[in-house]
């Protein structure tokens, strides 16, 4: 397998449900806290009294009988105040997580953007929905969002079900065909964190990551104001062969590229390609390396997955690369 | 990525030769006994839009593909060399844009709309609107080499 | 016929003339028959009992190889030992074996083996159907075997999501194979469960009425009313699947009017009382081993069957908490994180009688109380965290993760597993007429013990850190790497033990010392015969006066006599109160359950190539249902033909 990862990628906050960076996951991570030392205690507890129970010393009995009268009487009141305890301690916990249930579910907020899930095997389909059809940005496996606003996902899918998972802002939702469902979710930081699919859906359910990246208003703004701009002329000659090489080849069949001729809607969008920190679902650093890796051979760093491989001589990659590289 | 394509050998469309007789025809092709491969090939049929000439076998713009009536030959290597090649009056050229892997894919699963692939390998429905019995419950349609000729 | 009263379990006086006459008789009409004929047209429940135990535990061993091989390829991120195609189809295989193929029907083997023993009877309810659901049984496993050997092993997980398993995106009959594997189960399964309670409800010892059942056999009763209830659910689904599959309906379709969450629902209102049928006779078995080993019986009899009844009826109102991250309703959400919260109570007075019995107990530490304090120690731990994952919140971060794998690890393993090798090895004795070693089972206890905890306790954290469950791999980067070697290791050594374990039983069996009728000092029926018992179980036929029979002997309990012994017959009671009621013939050795098993083989086998199995399929079955209804002369059972 190629998939060598050359650079540590540069995501913050890791993939932990326990480093939480948004409000829903941080109520959560107190749900988790609070269970965590209530369920500790308890099973503190019944481990000290069953160690209790095996290594008191009972007088010698005679044969085997039944438990005598007046302890059993004691053992009764006993396991009935045990069992009370246990009762009164699961609501206790019940009610934890009813409320924290009906906190993380009403976050909202109106007038941020509203973002279209959409799921494919292996990769995450990214609309940025607007009423106006040309403020519309469709990009693949990244999401960019302000900071400290309730943004809202609509979650579908196309093919078999997945789910949305980024463990540092918000639980999962999954993605299933037939069905719209809908989360708000919230970054209190700016960083960026780094989801999974959450739902076996198929050979490369383990390589579908995306990345979600949480950034001040204004640079949000100023992103998004980029990513609504046609795709980069190619400059030099070498990136005009290279973009002749993409409309003409199989590349134009599944991928979009925005001002060109590359028109295809099966593969992620690559407009911006050069602005995404990621490729191939957040499996592998975009590099000049790793893109030249993946195009050539897509199913040895994902074996399974949509893209076959493509063979070409090598100038001609490498001329592409230069194009690809240039989609800012 | 252009002109590296190989061109293939020049296959027959009728029986009809003069000299002594030639080898038959290859009836078969890569992915006829492989499911995953003929799935591959209905999915790809829909994303490549043939759906958009072929509609879902019934034929439209382009001859249906559920029939036995085949203008340009029905062995696999013809429809794959159609498909390549493409033909007069409409069927693109997709030799240079598709990986021949993948062509393979869908001349399996266009033999499959006319029932020529075994029960078992035939695909069966797409999670989609069902526009006809799936390929595996289709009769078979055996092609007739010597009767290709124009749509009537 | 002696009428005078003989305490059950001394073997009669040699004095006793007609005692040993009548013994003669049950022996032969009893007696196994012999040969490959013989074998096949077995009928006996200690057999097939025995037949269910073992088929099981090689399927146990083939998922833990298949459990070693994930291991390994998940020790490194980045792994190459297992291909994704590969890897997909050895942990839907693992998942499959260990839930269909080993967990159910080992505990509804030992219970073919043991229920007749504890109340007291000769054979189960209907010895013919029990030969027949092993056989079913045991095709389903080779069907999903032959499949995946062939590289058609199912690939969709183990349960299988639609749309993934569905038509569009699982080509090739790699699910259709999964879904008749299940259909095969299910039929076992239920036949199983109607024999159990028929049984346990109406051939009990006089005298045993239904405060006086041990508590395996309520486990066993409860067991298998789930059983009756939950199996048709994933039977009816794991036909809707084939039909969506191969004959063009859209029960999943979301395009014509289906639903892929019809199939997550049909599928989890069995799936979840499916893991209470493992587990509650597990709580069987831990009640069982409690009172010898203790030197008391157990506290709380009373609780302990309500807790299990609690447990089979909540048990059937959780299953939408697999389906938390699906976006249904939260008030509905609701209701289900309260009915998970709830059934830990049943368990938890469950934990605590047992806590009871060892506080007031005088202690014997051999290998099955060992097990039993796994269990405690172990269950614990994974009902805790199952609360926990009761919680929708915390269930949406963790649900998919290694967090639930190594919860219902706990669980089975824990609740399920530990408890069971505790009881293989407290009931071989009466099995095999031998004692199993006692070194090799403690050494194998604190193998499989410290093993289990290194492997599955790391599995908490990772799934906390976010590792997705499922897959074949994961990125060097999220620093996953240290805790699954770690994990794997353990496997390993889990591994180790269980196989000590099997060296164990298999060494024993050919050179341990022998065992007498009671080596343990036990309390139930089963250890008032011979080890291994006799084919006729019993003689005499004994009452009981008491819940703990072989602790309450009396000179003066009675015992039945008037059974005949020149055909199989046993003695059917009341159901409240046990007092006898009538006389039933029992069948004896007969090819139509093999023969039936065939004929249903055939029919859901090729059902999955073709729709001609279906009118094709029906003619052995129904050739073998008249063979097996025929009716024949006195009542049509072998009359032993005395020489005069």
């Amino acid at each position: 397998m190629i998939a060598a990862a050359l650079l540590l990628p540069n995501w913050v906050g890791g993939h932990s449900a326990l480093s939480s960076h948004g409000v829903q996951a941080a109520r959560i991570e107190s749900l988790w806290w609070l269970m965590f030392w209530v369920c500790s205690a308890v099973f503190v507890l019944v481990m000290v009294a069953t160690g209790i129970a095996i290594t008191r010393r009972t007088l010698p009995s005679g044969p085997p009988g039944p438990i005598p009268p007046q302890s059993r009487r004691r053992m009764t009141r006993t396991v009935a105040a045990a069992a009370a305890v246990t009762v009164l301690t699961l609501f206790v916990l019940l009610i934890a997580s009813v409320s924290t249930g009906r906190a993380i579910a009403s976050l909202s907020e109106r007038g941020g953007p509203s973002i279209k899930v959409t799921g494919h095997q292996w990769w995450w389909e990214i609309e940025y929905d607007h009423p106006t059809p040309s403020r519309i940005v469709k990009t693949a496996n990244e999401i960019h969002i302000p900071v400290g606003r309730a943004i809202k996902l609509e979650l579908s899918s196309q093919d078999v079900i997945h789910s949305f998972w980024v463990p540092s802002l918000h639980g999962k939702r999954d993605l299933i065909p037939g069905h719209s469902n809908d989360i708000w979710i919230r970054a209190d930081h700016p960083g960026v964190y780094r989801g999974q699919c959450g739902e076996f859906c198929g050979l490369q359910h383990a390589h579908m990551g995306l990345l979600v990246i949480a950034e001040p208003q204004d640079r949000f703004d100023a992103w998004y104001r980029s990513q609504l701009q046609t795709s980069a002329l190619p400059m030099t000659p070498s990136q005009q062969h290279g973009r002749q090489l993409v409309e003409s080849g199989p590349c134009a069949l599944c991928h979009t590229i925005q001002g060109s001729q590359a028109n295809g809607n099966l593969g992620p969008d690559l407009t911006h390609l050069a602005s995404r920190r990621t490729i191939a679902a957040a499996s592998l650093p975009n590099t000049r390396g790793n893109l030249g890796g993946w195009i050539s051979d897509p199913q040895s760093i994902k074996p399974g997955n949509r893209m076959p491989p493509i063979t070409m001589k090598s100038e001609d990659l490498q001329a592409m690369l230069d194009y690809l590289e240039s989609l800012k | 990525m252009p002109a590296s394509v190989a061109r293939p050998e020049p296959v027959r469309l009728v029986t009809l030769q003069p000299g002594q007789a030639l080898p038959a025809l290859k009836t078969s092709g890569p992915y006829d006994g492989n499911s995953y491969g003929v799935n591959e090939g209905q999915q790809l049929y829909e994303q490549f839009n043939c759906v958009g000439c072929h509609f879902h076998g019934g034929g439209g713009i382009g001859p249906p593909l559920m029939d036995e009536q085949w203008i340009y030959g029905g062995s696999a290597q013809n429809i794959h060399d159609t498909i390549v090649q493409g033909r007069p009056n409409g069927m693109p050229s997709y030799g240079g844009h598709l990986p021949d892997d993948q062509i393979w894919k869908i001349t399996a699963y266009v033999r499959s709309l006319s029932g020529q692939l075994p029960k078992p390998v035939a695909p069966t429905r797409t999670d989609e609107l069902f526009p006809h019995p799936s390929e595996q419950a289709m009769e078979k349609k055996q092609p007739k080499p010597d009767q290709a000729r124009h749509p009537g | 016929m002696s009428a005078e009263p003989i305490v059950p379990g001394l073997i009669a006086a040699p004095s006793e003339d007609a005692d040993a006459e009548e013994r003669r008789r049950l022996e032969r009409t009893w007696e196994y028959a012999r040969g490959l004929w013989g074998w096949v047209a077995e009928v006996d429940h200690q057999r097939i009992g025995m037949r269910y135990i073992v088929t099981a535990l090689i399927f146990f061993a083939l998922g833990g190889v298949e459990a070693l091989m994930m291991r390994v390829q998940l020790a490194k991120p980045e792994n190459g030992f297992l291909n994704p195609d590969l890897y997909n189809q050895v942990f839907t295989t693992h998942g499959t074996t260990m839930m269909f193929l080993f967990a159910v029907p080992v505990m509804l083997g030992l219970g073919v083996y043991l229920v007749p023993l504890m109340v007291g009877t000769r054979n189960l309810a209907f010895p013919r159907l029990n030969a027949y659901s092993y056989y079913v049984y045991l095709i389903g496993g080779l069907f999903l075997y032959a499949g995946f050997f062939l590289n058609a092993g199912p690939d969709a997980g183990w349960f299988s999501y639609v749309p993934l398993s569905g038509p569009a995106f699982s080509p090739g009959k790699r699910v259709d194979i999964w879904c008749q594997m299940v259909t095969f189960t299910e039929i076992s399964s239920m036949a199983v469960a109607v024999n159990l309670i028929t049984t346990a409800f109406k051939q009990r010892a006089p005298g045993m009425s239904l405060n006086r059942i041990p508590i395996f056999v309520w486990a066993m009763i409860v067991t298998s009313f789930m059983v009756i209830f939950a199996m048709p659910a994933v039977a009816l689904a794991s036909q809707m699947l084939p039909l969506d599959r191969l004959v063009d309906t859209h029960f999943f379709n979301p395009a014509e009017g289906g639903d892929a969450l019809l199939w997550q629902h049909l599928f989890w209102f069995f799936g979840h009382p499916e893991v209470y049928i493992i587990f509650i006779p597990a709580t069987g078995i831990v009640s069982t081993i409690l009172a010898p080993f203790t030197r008391r019986e157990v506290f709380g009899y009373l609780a302990l069957i309500l807790s299990l009844v609690a447990t089979g009826f909540i048990g059937f109102g959780l299953w939408v908490h697999h389906m938390f991250a699906t976006g249904l309703p939260q008030l509905g959400q609701s209701f289900f994180t309260a009915a998970s919260i709830m059934i830990a109570v049943p368990s938890g007075i469950q934990m605590f009688c047992w806590i009871a019995t060892l506080w007031g107990g005088k202690l014997r530490f051999r290998t099955p109380l060992l097990y039993v304090l796994g269990f405690i120690f172990t269950f614990m731990i994974g009902g805790l965290t199952g609360v926990m994952l009761a919680a929708v919140p915390l269930d949406l971060q963790v649900h998919d993760t290694f967090f639930v794998v190594a919860h219902f690890h706990y669980v089975l393993i824990g609740g399920a597993v530990f408890p069971l090798l505790g009881g293989l090895f407290y009931w071989f004795p009466k099995m095999t007429g031998r004692m199993p070693s006692e070194t090799l089972g403690k050494l194998s206890f604190w193998l499989v013990f410290l093993g289990f905890q290194v492997t599955f306790f790391p599995q908490h954290i990772l799934g906390l850190q976010g590792m997705p469950r499922r897959v074949y791999t994961y990125l060097p980067e999220t620093g996953w790497g240290d805790l699954n070697m770690l994990s794997t290791v353990g496997a390993f050594i889990l591994g180790l033990g269980a196989l000590v374990f099997v060296i164990n039983l298999v060494v024993s069996r050919v050179s341990g010392p022998l065992a007498g009728d009671d080596p343990w000092e036990s309390d139930t029926l089963e250890w008032a015969t011979p080890s291994p018992p006799p084919p006729y179980n019993f003689h005499p036929m004994p009452t009981v006066s008491h819940r703990a029979p072989l602790w309450h002997r009396s000179e003066d309990q009675p015992v039945i006599t008037g059974l005949r012994s020149d055909r199989r017959e046993f003695l059917m009671t009341g159901l409240l109160d046990a007092e006898p009621d009538h006389r039933q013939v029992s069948p004896g050795p007969t090819m139509m359950p093999f023969f039936l098993s065939l004929g249903t083989g055939i029919t859901f086998i090729v059902g999955i190539f073709t729709p001609w199995a279906l009118p094709i399929g029906a003619v052995p079955v129904a050739i073998s249902l008249i063979g097996w209804f025929w009716p024949r002369g006195d009542q049509g059972h072998k009359i032993l033909k005395e020489k005069s």
